[in-house]
């Protein structure tokens, strides 16, 4: 179970329509790979964020698998078209079967 | 004596979802040819001195879906893209774990449905100082 995880976003208050926004996402998170050895030899199982999803008003911006080989505290970055003002939904989901949900608002003028 | 087989089962789990990057690209692509060449972009450091956080980004402008893949991983896998309408760009940039040097690739579904691969060779020098 992994502790103390915060997701953390980057998105512009205000955009103009169909404003092309680049959009920022960070989650603490161990992203234990499942490859590494606690001190008696033991191997740490897998526990990693395998899914985020990335949503505007219920469209889909992107959705991404993530393997073992993403780093600590998953970051990725990519664009979104806003045609209208709405929510920006972000989704992470991780290997014991929570979810972290984090919801930005722009608007659109 | 008791828990042996306890940990030998643990140890079968680890081991058993080892998928082969063959395997990763032929689940991707549907067994479908992969051109190399224009369409897909992979941009990645040349030399990277921490293999733990290592930058790089995809751009595939009209693609469906991108693949990234570092071939000499334990785990091939990297991430798989998939970009929605709303999405500006069909570009992503994320950090990444490299063992050892190695191609990082990646492979994008087009919008016409072909698929196209890049790959980008990565020298990783752990503990190295610039050298």
């Amino acid at each position: 179970m992994a502790e103390n995880v915060k997701p953390r976003v980057r998105v512009p208050k205000t955009a103009s329509r169909d404003e092309v926004i680049t959009i920022k996402t960070l989650i603490s998170h161990p992203m234990e790979s499942g490859q590494r050895k606690d001190k008696d030899g033991n191997t740490v199982p897998r526990s990693i964020i395998n899914r985020f999803t990335a949503e505007f008003n219920g469209q889909l911006v992107v959705d991404t698998r993530l393997e073992p080989a993403i780093s600590t505290n998953p970051y990725l970055e990519f664009d979104a078209r806003v045609p209208e003002t709405g929510e920006f939904k972000f989704t992470w989901y991780d290997d014991d079967g929570s979810v972290y949900e984090n919801v930005q608002k722009v608007d659109v003028s | 004596l008791g828990l042996l087989p306890i940990a030998v089962r643990a140890q079968d789990a680890a081991a058993a979802p080892a998928m082969t990057a063959d395997d990763m690209i032929a689940e991707f692509t549907g067994g479908a040819a992969v051109a190399d060449g224009d369409g897909v972009t992979l941009t990645a450091p040349e030399i990277a001195e921490n293999g733990n956080t290592v930058p790089i980004s995809v751009d595939a402008p009209g693609a469906s879906e991108i693949l990234v893949l570092a071939l000499e991983n334990p785990t091939p896998g990297v991430a798989r893209f998939t970009f929605g309408p709303l999405a500006a760009s069909q570009a992503a940039a994320t950090r990444i774990r490299l063992a050892k040097t190695q191609d990082v690739v990646a492979i994008a579904k087009l919008a016409d449905g072909s698929f196209v691969r890049t790959a980008s060779n990565v020298k990783v020098t752990i503990g190295g100082c610039g050298g």
